[in-house]
This record gives C-alpha cells, sequence and structure tokens, in this order.
C-alpha cells in the first residue's frame, strides 16, 4: 500500500441471501440462492484525487458505495482507511465515532436525501451535534452559515424546507451536510444523475472545487462515461460485481483494453457532430441476444 | 403545407389554482413534417412533456389549452369531443411512455396487450390480429415464442421494445415518445432508439421525440425544438442546431454538456449562471434574460419571437 | 419570534383553512364539538346544579318533565329530573365530562402504544415485526368491545373490591386504549417501511444514530400525518365503546355516571313515559360522536392528497 492511498479495498464480496423462506424451501426441495452482488472487488484511491467506479445497473457499484462508507458489512474482504480496517469489531465507540468523522457520502437522490420534516439548519446542524464540534448555540449557528456559503447558498437557507428548493439546490445541501464534520473522503453515488445538465455542470463544478480546496478524496460512482472524464484522476469499469478495468482516466478512455469498456464508451451519446458514432457499429456480441435476459 | 402530418400554432397551455393561473406553455407553434423525427428538449419544467400531452389530449386535470390550434393532417383536434379522441388516440397518434413498468399491464400477457391494441383500432378478425401482434413482435427483435410471457419476464429494455411494438401496431401517423429512453442502461438505449428510428423511417410515420437528454438528440433527430420556461428558444436541424446553436441558452446547454471525448480532470464545466426560473415566477420580457450573457435592454421587458433563422432572441431579430 | 407569525400567516393563507370554511357540515361539526368540550371542562361553572350532592336532591322533584314547574315544589328544570329529582342537564353535563375524559385519555393511550409498535415493527422487521403484526391479526379478529370487556373484567377480578370504584375510570381507559391500537400501528409501521429505505435515513446511520434516535428523531415526524386522522375516527369508537360499557353496566361506576350510564337509567323508564330521561343523555351522545366522526372524514379526505 502506498503512503500517499487514503481508502485500500482488497477483496471485497458481498453476498445478498435471495432464498424463499425456510419452510418453502423444505416443501419444495429447493436449495437456497444468492447473489454475488460484489465479487472479489480491490482497488486503492489517492489522498486528495478522485477514483470512479463506473458500471451499469446490477454491476454492484452502488452496494460499493455503501460498504466503502460503513453502511454495508462486506460478507469478506476489507476496506481500510489510513490504514484503519473499516469493520473492525474490536474498536471501541470512541475509535469508531473518529473514523465516522473522516467519512461521508452524498446520495443521488435530491429528493430522498434530506428529511423534508426539518429545517435545512437542523439538517446541517445535526453532524455537528452528533460529533460534538461545535460549542453552544452561537457556534454552531456560525458553522451552519459557512457551510451554507461554502456551497454558494445563502444564510437565510437556514430557515427553509427542503421542499422550497430545487433539486439543484437540494444537492448542494446534501454536500453541505457532508462537509460538516470535515470528513477526509466523501462517496459520491451518481450525485448529478437526477439533475438536469446546466444544473449537473454546477454541481460537477462545486464538487471539483471543494476537492480543491478542501484536498478531499472523492469515490465517484456513476455510469455516464462522460462525467467521469472530467471528474475523475482514475477509473474502474464495473461488470456484474466484478472489476473489469482499471486505468488513469485519459488512458482507459483513449486505449480501452476489454470489450466492455470499449462498449461503454462506443454506446456513450455524442452531441458534437464530429464526435458521433453510428449505433450500428456498437459490436453486437457484446450487447445482443447473447445477453441473458435478466 | 400538405407535407406537415401536425401543425401547432399558436398553442396556450394553462394551470388554474386558487390564487390565478400558471401558464405551462406560451404560444408554441410548430410543424412536424410527414416521416420526420423531431426532438423536443428541454429542462424539468420546460414543457416539452405538457406539449406531447396537449397534442394526445391527455393534459392532467385542472390543466387545460386555453388558446391555440392543434391540426392533425386536415383535422383539427384540440377541441375533439370525448368520442372522436378515442379514434386518433391510440390509431393515428400513439404514445410511448418512459417507465416500460407502468406503461404494460402486468397482468395481462404481452400478446393479449397487443391484440387488444389492434382489435380496437382495425377492423380485423382475431386471427389476423394475432397475426399482425406476432409479426409486431418480430419487428423488436423479440421472440415470437413469447407471445404468451408477462411483462415481469422482460428486462427493461425489452420492455420498451414491446411498448414499441405496441405504439407502433395500429399504424400510426405520429408517435410521441416521452423520455422513452431515460430508465435504460446506456448500452441498451442505443438499440432502442435505434429500433424507433428504423421502424418509423420504413413506415413513414413520424416522431415527436421529448426528452432532456441532448445525446439523444443529437443521434436520432432530424430535427430539434429547444423549448425553456414554456416558450421556444429554438428550433432547427439537428446537426445544423448543435454544430451552430445561435440561442443563447442553446449554446449554454451544449456548453455545459460534458463529452466522452474531450476534456480532462482540470476541465471546469461551463455553466449557465442561475436556474429555470419556477412557471409562479417568470420573469418579465425574455424569458432567459436573467441568465443570459448577452442581454440587450430590450430583453428585460420585451418577448421574442422564433426569427427566421429559428432562434427566439433579439439578437437576431434583423435577421 | 418571526417563525410564529409566518406560521400563523401561512395558516390563514393555507388550503386546510380554506377548505375548511367552504364545507357547512364541516364548521357544524366543530362547532359542536367545541361547545360539549368547553362544557365538559368546565362543568362545575356551567351546570345549574351539582348532580352528586345528595344533600341537595328533594325526591319531591322526581320524574319533573322539561320546563315545566314541578307539581309540589315549583322547580323548573330545562332538560327534566330524573326518578331521584336530580336535574338532567347538570347530569349530562358532568357525564359528558366522564364520556370526553375517558374518550380522549383512552385514545391518547392507543396512540401512544400504536404509534410506538408501528415504528418498532416498520423499522426493526424480521421477527419483532412478525410479532407484533401477529399480535395485531389475532386482536382485530375480536370485536373491540369484547376486548374491553375482557380486560376490564380482568382488572376487576384483580382489585380488590374496596378499590374498585375509584380505578373504575382508569381500568376503563386502560381496556379501551388496549383495544383500539391496532390501527394506528399497522399505519405507521407501512409508512415506516417505504421511510427507513429513503436516503435520508442512511445519511443518519452514517453519522451513527442508533436505531431508537433514527426512529424517533427522523421516521416519527414523518409517518405522523395519518395518525391525525386515525386519532379522530378512533375517539368516536372510544366514545360509543364508554358508552356501551357503561350501559352494560362494567363501564363508569355510579359515583361518576357518564353519558352511557344516564342512558342505561333513562332505559328503565322509558315505556312508563318519563322519555326525557333517556331522550336527552342519548341525544348528548349522538351529537358528539356523529361530530366527531364527520369530523374525522374531513380530516382524511382533505389530508388525502396531500400525502403524496
Amino acid at each position: 500500500m502506498k503512503t500517499t492511498d487514503l481508502i485500500q479495498v482488497e477483496g471485497l464480496r458481498r453476498r445478498f441471501d435471495l432464498s424463499e423462506p425456510w419452510l418453502v424451501r423444505l416443501l419444495a426441495r429447493r436449495p437456497k440462492r444468492f447473489l454475488d452482488a460484489v465479487n472479489d472487488v480491490s482497488f486503492s484511491i489517492e489522498r486528495g484525487k478522485t477514483y470512479a467506479l463506473v458500471g451499469e445497473s446490477g454491476s454492484g457499484k452502488s452496494t460499493i458505495a455503501l460498504m466503502a462508507v460503513g453502511l454495508l458489512r462486506p460478507s469478506s474482504g476489507h476496506i481500510l482507511i489510513d490504514g484503519h480496517n473499516l469493520y473492525d469489531r474490536s474498536r471501541s465507540e470512541a475509535e469508531h465515532r473518529r473514523i465516522r468523522q473522516r467519512l461521508q457520502m452524498v446520495f443521488q437522490s435530491p429528493y430522498a436525501s434530506l428529511n423534508p420534516r426539518w429545517r435545512v439548519g437542523s439538517i446541517l446542524a445535526e453532524p455537528l451535534r452528533v460529533f460534538g464540534l461545535t460549542q453552544g448555540p452561537k457556534a454552531e449557528t456560525h458553522r451552519v452559515h459557512e457551510l451554507l456559503e461554502q456551497v454558494g447558498l445563502s444564510v437565510s437557507d437556514a430557515s427553509r424546507f427542503p421542499h422550497e428548493f430545487s433539486g439543484g439546490q437540494r444537492q448542494r445541501i446534501s454536500i453541505a451536510r457532508a462537509l460538516a464534520s470535515r470528513p477526509d473522503f466523501i462517496v459520491c453515488d451518481e450525485p448529478t444523475s437526477a439533475l438536469d445538465v446546466s444544473v449537473q455542470a454546477q454541481v460537477l463544478n462545486l464538487l471539483k472545487d471543494l476537492q480543491k480546496d478542501l484536498g478531499l478524496t472523492y469515490l465517484f460512482i456513476t455510469h455516464d462515461l462522460a462525467v467521469v472524464r472530467v471528474m475523475a484522476h482514475r477509473i474502474g469499469v464495473l461488470k456484474s460485481g466484478r472489476l473489469v478495468e482499471e486505468e488513469d482516466t485519459k488512458r482507459l478512455i483513449e486505449f480501452p483494453q476489454s470489450d466492455y469498456t470499449r462498449m461503454l464508451i462506443r454506446s456513450a451519446p455524442r452531441i458534437r457532430p464530429s464526435d458521433q458514432v453510428h449505433a450500428a457499429t456498437i459490436p453486437v456480441s457484446v450487447v445482443g441476444r447473447s445477453t441473458p435476459y435478466r | 403545407m400538405t407535407d406537415s402530418i401536425l401543425s401547432v400554432r399558436n398553442l396556450r397551455v394553462v394551470i388554474p389554482h386558487r390564487h390565478g393561473k400558471l401558464v405551462a406553455i406560451d404560444n408554441i407553434s410548430f410543424h412536424i413534417q410527414r416521416g420526420e423525427i423531431i426532438g423536443f428538449v428541454g429542462e424539468s419544467g420546460a414543457g416539452k412533456s405538457m406539449t406531447g400531452a396537449a397534442i394526445i389530449g391527455l393534459i392532467d386535470p385542472p390543466g387545460y389549452i386555453e388558446r391555440g390550434e392543434i391540426w392533425l393532417d386536415n383535422l383539427r383536434i384540440d377541441q375533439s369531443v370525448r368520442g372522436d379522441a378515442s379514434l386518433i388516440r391510440g390509431k393515428r397518434i400513439s404514445m410511448v411512455f418512459q417507465d416500460p413498468l407502468t406503461s404494460l399491464n402486468p397482468l395481462r400477457t404481452i400478446g393479449d396487450q397487443l391484440m387488444e391494441t389492434i382489435l380496437t383500432h382495425l377492423p380485423v378478425s382475431a386471427e389476423a390480429a394475432r397475426k399482425k401482434a406476432i409479426a409486431g413482435l418480430e419487428e423488436v427483435d423479440i421472440d415470437p415464442s413469447r407471445f404468451g410471457a408477462y411483462p415481469h419476464e422482460f428486462s427493461g429494455g425489452m420492455r420498451q421494445r414491446v411498448v414499441i411494438a405496441l405504439a407502433l401496431c395500429a399504424e400510426p401517423e405520429l408517435i410521441i415518445a416521452d423520455e422513452p429512453t431515460t430508465a435504460l442502461d446506456v448500452s441498451v438505449q442505443a438499440q432502442v432508439l435505434d429500433l424507433l428510428k428504423r421502424l418509423c423511417r420504413e413506415r413513414g410515420a413520424s416522431v415527436m421525440l421529448i426528452t432532456h437528454d441532448m445525446g439523444v438528440i443529437a443521434e436520432t433527430t432530424d430535427r430539434v425544438a429547444v423549448l425553456y420556461a414554456g416558450r421556444l428558444a429554438e428550433i432547427g436541424p439537428t446537426q445544423t442546431l448543435l454544430s451552430n446553436p445561435k440561442h443563447p441558452y442553446t449554446r449554454g446547454l451544449i456548453a455545459s454538456t460534458p463529452s466522452v471525448e474531450s476534456g480532462d480532470i482540470g476541465t471546469h464545466l461551463f455553466q449557465i449562471r442561475g436556474t429555470m426560473p419556477r412557471l409562479d415566477a417568470l420573469p418579465p420580457g425574455c424569458r432567459f434574460h436573467p441568465r443570459c450573457e448577452q442581454i440587450m435592454a430590450r430583453c428585460r421587458s420585451e418577448q421574442p419571437e422564433v426569427a427566421k433563422n429559428g432562434a427566439a432572441c433579439f439578437l437576431y431579430e434583423d435577421d | 419570534m418571526i417563525s410564529e407569525k409566518r406560521f400563523l400567516r401561512r395558516f390563514q393563507e393555507s388550503d386546510f383553512l380554506h377548505d375548511f370554511k367552504r364545507s357547512p357540515v364541516t364548521i357544524v361539526s366543530f362547532a359542536v364539538v367545541v361547545v360539549l368540550f368547553l362544557l365538559a371542562v368546565f362543568a362545575e361553572f356551567v351546570a345549574p346544579t351539582n348532580p352528586f350532592d345528595v344533600g341537595s336532591l328533594n325526591l319531591m322533584n322526581g320524574f319533573t318533565p322539561p320546563m315545566q314547574p314541578n307539581a309540589f315544589t315549583g322547580e323548573v328544570f330545562p332538560l327534566g329530573a330524573d326518578d331521584q329529582g336530580r336535574d338532567l342537564l347538570s347530569a349530562i353535563i358532568f357525564g359528558l365530562r366522564v364520556s370526553l375524559f375517558v374518550g380522549l385519555t383512552a385514545v391518547i393511550l392507543a396512540m401512544v402504544l400504536g404509534v410506538s409498535l408501528g415504528l418498532l415493527a416498520g423499522y426493526r422487521g424480521g421477527w419483532v415485526d412478525s410479532l407484533i403484526m401477529r399480535a395485531a391479526d389475532i386482536q382485530v379478529t375480536f370485536p373491540s368491545i369484547l376486548i374491553a370487556m375482557l380486560i376490564f373484567g380482568v382488572a376487576r377480578g384483580l382489585l380488590p373490591p374496596s378499590m374498585r370504584n375509584e380505578l373504575a375510570i382508569s381500568v376503563l381507559i386502560i381496556s379501551i386504549g388496549l383495544s383500539e391500537w391496532v390501527p394506528f400501528a399497522r399505519t405507521v409501521r407501512g409508512t415506516t417501511l417505504v421511510e427507513k429505505e429513503k436516503e435520508y435515513v442512511q445519511a443518519a446511520r452514517l453519522i451513527g444514530l442508533s436505531s431508537g434516535q433514527i426512529m424517533l428523531r427522523h421516521i416519527l415526524p414523518n409517518v405522523l400525518s395519518p395518525v391525525l386522522v386515525i386519532a379522530t375516527i378512533t375517539l368516536a369508537l372510544a366514545i360509543i365503546a364508554e358508552a356501551t360499557l357503561s350501559f352494560l353496566g362494567v363501564g363508569a361506576p355510579p359515583t361518576e355516571p357518564s353519558l352511557g350510564t344516564l342512558i342505561r337509567i333513562g332505559q328503565d323508564f322509558l315505556f312508563s313515559g318519563e322519555w326525557w330521561i333517556l331522550f336527552f343523555p342519548a341525544a348528548t351522545l349522538l351529537a358528539l360522536s356523529l361530530s366527531v366522526n364527520l369530523l374525522g372524514d374531513w380530516l382524511r379526505d382533505i389530508l388525502n392528497p396531500r400525502l403524496k
């Protein structure tokens, strides 16, 4: 492990038990059914850089996101932050808290990621209170205002409710909440997939600026290769729970090694006429009828 | 124009509420030619889905068409009484929705649903309808042996193909597709769009493709209309508009879209400042003026109409 | 404070008030409930006599019809007098107080119990969920009156006779409350199941909040909207349940008669011509439960589309 790596993922596996209830299985003589959503995935993320996990639906990228941030225990394998194992059961509660402070997440849905009954100020103050980061109401309010301004919102927004904001603004609030505990590592799970193109540009630029100013490390989950090109230093391509290819961004896009990566790149829609690839040239063998229907 | 299958003139759709009314679509006019694929692009709330709903007569109440005319060939359809509407809807104009999970009845086989649509709109026997249904499935590359399968047995992309088969089986002249590929993976998206394009060309049917995705527009449509806050910002041939956009909003939209072909980690994406106004807070004059980099004095008070070059902007008033 | 003024303004301009003003049935129901509630609260000041003061009763006043001076004493009773010379109006007002008190407290008990169990079942899932839901299923197969009687009977049997009258009201409240928790639990469980999958709950887990903290602070505020409707409807049910139990003689004690008790007393005299002893308490009970029911119906219709 390089000393420049903040996050290291080794042999990550996650299996889901999809079996029917035991009585049904007993009577119908059926075996248990499992889904290996993540199968032996290993990668590392350098401090202050962005690593993107690219994949289609069912690739396991959201499962990895949950495991990377401490919300889902892996079936086997490790996730290390600065050398500390994230899922160490022997750890004390205080140590656990210190590690939790360093991890945060920005979610995909701007509508479901903020509690609709809480005011924005309370949403941002919660991590401050839980981690004991500010002393007294004045310091807390000051920090809440600081966070709002950091993401381009105004101080008066603290007394409003989430439904009074647009999708892009809600994502900004989510980002502000993620910044509250001064984390080192933020997992961004498709943060702009639900946003319009012009709003997406604003949010992506904000994330880039924050990375520069605060030295943040990102794990960026997405299905959009165009977004990845401008957001990530390094890309890992995920297919059915396995890492198919892993490379620095520019090299992966310009010289893809695997067929799957090539297919993803060719399928990405191009706007400028000179960029356009006719759909018929996407190799049918990769995507056509040989692909088992789910 | 005998070449146009659909003609919309000065359409105005409003949604009344307790304190007044919201103008969802404000004075839009356009034609759709026979056999062409025209895209309607815009961000959420721009009015593109509402335009499609107005044409097919499915605006959610209390919204309604306040002014304007919609002509299908030489038949006026915006004032259709209940009975007439069902003759047009499904037969001459059909629709493809975004979510294949909810647009197919989960309790009936796909074969049943195809036959029901055929028998409703075409004067054929049950036997002939069945043959047509099977032919329809083959056309969208679905094995006819799956005639008796239920929607949940198919993947998302295949379900959308079934929906396309449904939309085509009554031999419509116009298909309105509202975000048909948004819920699909990118690899499947290309296939489905290609299929739609090919089949419509073969039958000479026109397509109104509603989407927020510029990439879909670029690869599928002949012409494109850009909507902003309920008005037309720009309309024109797709390749021309994309390589040489004229309206500042269109320019901003294209510039803020990242491309897989260029850029790197150091690229700062172009961003249009501000956000699209809500329908209850529309600015006076040109709807886009608070965000425009090339704003002029008259933009604050007067609304531009679509000029000869296709852009609704005072920069081109004299072209 | 600024936020309170804003709240008042928002309420005045809200659709809630607007729809309320447009429904005459609701306005009347609301008025009736308010009037009856105030009567019950201020019973001591409103009632012309104290019906429990045995010393003030004059047996000669017995069976005086409404608004007619008594043949022997010349006293006038607005709603008549019962067999012991008690002023019926006063008896009804105090009886209303008992009915409302039992009804309200029983509903609060049912609500707290039901909401807690619903949250627990929905959030925890697994065997906790199964246990609670099966208990609910079993309870619901019995009419709630029978359950209330069962609990009441068991409690009665366990308590020494000297305490029975004193605790009768408490036991009544507990038995009705325990029989009405299921609708609360089921509705709250359903909403909890939906809410717990939302990302704001994940965000709360991310910073290390415990399940209890998440249930209480994050999920509870989002599952409460249907609870108000259920509470109003359950209040009507509780009032009727109490009246039924008292009518059957197993509810309110004779020292604190409720409307149900008065109805039972009046029943004996219906066919001997003293109709008012039954009629007025029954009419009051009808007015109360009908108004509460209508209010609950309106609330449910009004809050429904907004739940989207």
